[in-house]
């Protein structure tokens, strides 16, 4: 009888862990706000709590989420979206029209909303029908579609978000699969089953638990312990180890974001006082010492995609008339004689990230074979930051996590008054061209537009590009159904423990 | 006494002015413009702009120092930028758990410290000396997040016994909570535990070879009660004074092992908040823990008032 029992118990404890997903994040999120949410880590939780107009597939594909069907006017102005019906928000208020209406002029008007660059070309929002809502722009705009599978495109309770206001993320209420439970700062955010859910078929669990722990070889000792079921960001060093465990999964995606050098061209007089930023040929020779493959395998242990541009090699995107160059140390010799530096100098700053250290040993140590002397800056991240919006920096190693459509790539880097263009890059045709890219909904003429900024940009090299992370994610072996989207999200709609 | 405690009150308002000054002044000398920090990776102009206007920042030093300063004397600590929860929450909310961490590693390191110092004494330059020594001199040289991450391969992947991480609230499930503290605790309490052992073994060897001990022998007393009732109890108050100065440091040293164990306590709070840009918290959170300390350094001069009457004339 006391067998029994206890095998009783040792069930009903294990179907109770079962139905919880615990699943351990690199860094504690910040605030669980759609519209003023700025992290990358934030949007993980996002993806359980608040469902979004559209989604992305594995392939980048748009496919509908709260919408079901969308269609651009003729002149490309204004964009009609048709809502799934019988949706409704975790307090019970309904999804339709008028609060999508609600939610996108918050994400456009309310203060310190952090969507407002996305939607600025938003010129006013309509419910068409319960069912129906239309989206009024100023001009084209073809990354809207995009923009509206991430935050500008979650759904939040108006009636919730109205009595809260500026709190609302201390206790968001939207129409995702989840509702939220509590969160204790820096230890775990709880989230429970939402039994209104539209598509209820496709949940398995009866609640997460996202556990922010910082330090990756503590996250995997949770996950090798089994106190988390799912972790990411694992460190590549870690891979081979997990591989060869039965009883883990390790899944790989390559980035939509970038690792990249960008380099002072214009951004302050410092720029014309280097011969790095004064003249192109020194720029194509750091450039040419560079063997992308080697430093893909020493800096990140092999788990990366060499690129040369704001997109990997893989997307449509991709400019192929640029295509990677090969490490040529004598022609970039040859290079540094003609531009009359044959040992130039220049700092590279650094954030004090591992990865970007490393990547700044290599590259030191590569550049070093055509003559360049790299000296190192290891700078505080906020304090990198500040130094390069002011101008006050040569070269700097810098991170960029990566939005779905190439424009949340390249607009704010490389126009003329992209608010993070910090190499001070500025012409006119390649403004033009990314404009065109912007405005224009073919795909084949958007193509053709990145094409010809590609081979700009690769002439003027405002910045080199290196490679494109994988985002590394191990978990038990017995879950299933993980879908592998580049935009690192993790979706948990047909996840399962089996 | 009502002299005496008017006296002392009236030095703690400049000094807790003082203080605040220079929370506020310290914190702007850190690199970097908060506003960019907070606006993260998008760094939106408009939210730059607006986060500025927010916080005060693109307005002289004095009148921001006026705004936190009124803030708190009306009690109001502000209101921590990334996660929108007042500060005076999140250290009610963190206090507790340092607090308890720092106990448990305070008992583990008396409970090994003492035993330890003790054994080493009585069986001086035996191998039971040698081996405490040594114990004391690993205990000192190993650094916390290394030992932390040990413990954790061992007794969390390697035997499954404790779990590799986290909080449990021993008010939720009292069993899983010392389950959690315990490997932290041992990594916290391990280096003052070598500190104890070291001052806890010299201050015994000097009891033991004082006259009142050799008559206590003489007296044909059980060397178990020599050790441990006569010998042990004068050793042991320099020890706890020790103790006492050692449970300050031990709050402050739980950032790392709260860090490497990721315990939502106080450490972990103002590391986070110093790397977010996070200022309001850094600044209620220095504030507080001044506070607190100017608190008990008054109420150990009370104490000291009561028991020592010359300061009464």
């Amino acid at each position: 009888m006391k067998r029994i029992t206890v095998l009783a118990f040792l069930l009903v404890s294990l179907s109770a862990s079962a139905q919880t997903l615990r699943i351990g994040l690199a860094e504690d999120p910040d605030i669980l706000d759609p519209t003023m949410a700025r992290t990358f880590v934030g949007r993980i939780v996002f993806a359980g709590l608040c469902d979004k107009l559209f989604d992305l597939d594995e392939k980048l594909n748009i496919v509908p989420q709260l919408a079901t069907s969308y269609q651009w006017s003729a002149d490309n102005k204004s964009l009609e979206i048709k809502l799934r019906q019988g949706v409704t928000f975790h307090d019970g208020e309904k999804m339709d029209a008028a609060a999508v209406k609600y939610n996108l002029e918050r994400h456009k008007n309310m203060k310190g909303s952090n969507r407002r660059g996305e939607l600025a070309v938003v010129s006013s929002v309509d419910a068409v029908d319960p069912s129906t809502v239309r989206i009024n722009l100023a001009a084209p705009f073809a990354p809207l579609l995009a923009a509206l599978t991430d935050r500008s495109g979650m759904m939040l309770s108006p009636k919730a978000a109205e009595a809260a206001g500026e709190k609302f993320g201390a206790k968001p209420v939207c129409s995702g699969p989840f509702r939220f439970v509590e969160r204790i700062a820096q230890d775990r955010i709880v989230v429970e089953r939402f039994p209104g859910y539209w598509n209820k078929g496709q949940i398995h669990f009866e609640r997460i638990v996202y556990q922010p722990i910082v330090d990756a070889t503590v996250r995997l000792a949770n996950l090798r312990s089994g106190q988390l079921d799912f972790i990411e960001r694992v460190a590549p060093s870690d891979i081979p180890s997990l591989r060869s465990d039965s009883r883990f999964k390790v899944a790989k995606i390559v980035e939509i974001g970038y690792q990249g050098i960008t380099i002072n061209l214009a951004k302050s007089d410092l720029a014309q006082k280097n011969p790095l930023g004064r003249d192109p040929r020194v720029r194509e020779a750091f450039e040419l010492s560079l063997d992308r493959d080697a430093i893909v395998k020493v800096a990140m242990e092999g788990e990366a995609q060499p690129g040369n541009q704001w997109v990997a090699p893989s997307n449509q995107y991709y400019g192929k008339s640029a295509p990677m160059p090969k490490r040529n140390v004598e022609r970039a010799r040859q290079l540094l004689k003609e531009a009359g530096v044959p040992n130039p100098s220049f700092t590279l700053m650094t954030p004090t990230t591992s990865d970007a250290q490393r990547v700044a040993q290599v590259v030191q140590a590569m550049a070093k074979d055509a003559g360049f002397d790299i000296k190192i800056q290891s700078t505080e991240f906020a304090t990198s930051l500040k130094l390069q919006d002011q101008g006050q920096f040569e070269a700097y190693v810098l991170a960029w996590s990566g939005r779905p459509d190439p424009d949340g790539n390249l607009h704010q880097f490389l126009s003329c008054k992209g608010p993070l263009n910090g190499s001070g890059y500025c012409k006119d045709d390649v403004e033009a061209l990314i404009n065109e890219s912007r405005t224009t909904l073919d795909p084949a003429r958007r193509a053709a537009a990145y094409d010809k900024i590609a081979q700009q940009v690769q002439k003027d090299r405002p910045v080199v590009y290196l490679y494109h992370r994988h985002w590394l994610w191990a978990h038990s072996a017995k879950l299933s159904g993980l879908r592998t989207v580049p935009d690192g999200m993790v979706r948990v709609q047909g996840l399962r423990m089996n | 006494m009502l002299r005496f405690l008017l006296q002392r009150l009236a030095t703690i308002v400049p000094t807790l002015f003082f203080v605040s000054v220079l929370i506020f002044g310290l914190q702007q000398l850190l690199p970097g413009d908060p506003a960019i920090a907070l606006a993260g990776e998008d760094r939106d102009p408009d939210t730059v702009r607006y986060l500025r206007a927010k916080f005060h920042l693109d307005e002289p030093l004095p009148v921001r120092y006026w705004y936190w300063a009124s803030g708190v004397l009306r009690g109001d600590l502000g209101e921590s930028v990334r996660i929108q929860k007042p500060v005076t929450e999140l250290i009610l909310e963190k206090l507790p758990v340092t607090l308890q961490l720092a106990t448990m590693a305070m008992l583990i390191a008396l409970a090994i410290g003492i035993t330890a110092g003790i054994v080493s004494a009585v069986k001086k330059d035996t191998w039971w000396d040698y081996g405490a020594n040594v114990f004391a001199l690993w205990g000192l040289s190993t650094p916390n997040f290394w030992l932390g991450i040990l413990l954790i391969l061992f007794f969390a992947v390697e035997l499954g016994w404790l779990p590799a991480s986290g909080y449990v609230s021993p008010f939720e499930d009292l069993k899983a909570n010392l389950a959690a503290m315990i490997m932290p605790a041992f990594v916290l309490g391990n280096a003052i535990a070598a500190v104890l052992m070291r001052h806890t073994r010299s201050a015994m060897l000097q009891v033991l070879s004082s006259d009142y001990v050799r008559t206590a022998r003489a007296k044909g007393l059980n060397e178990r009660v020599v050790v441990l009732k006569h010998a042990l109890r004068n050793a042991l108050i320099p020890i706890i004074t020790l103790g006492a100065l050692e449970f300050g440091t031990l709050l402050s040293g739980a950032v790392l092992t709260e860090q490497v164990f990721s315990i939502p306590g106080f450490g972990k709070l103002i590391v986070d908040a110093v790397f977010n840009r996070d200022y309001l918290v850094v600044q209620g959170v220095v504030l507080f823990t001044a506070t607190v300390y100017i608190t008990l350094n008054l109420l150990a001069d009370l104490a000291y008032f009561l028991v020592n009457p010359r300061l009464r004339v």
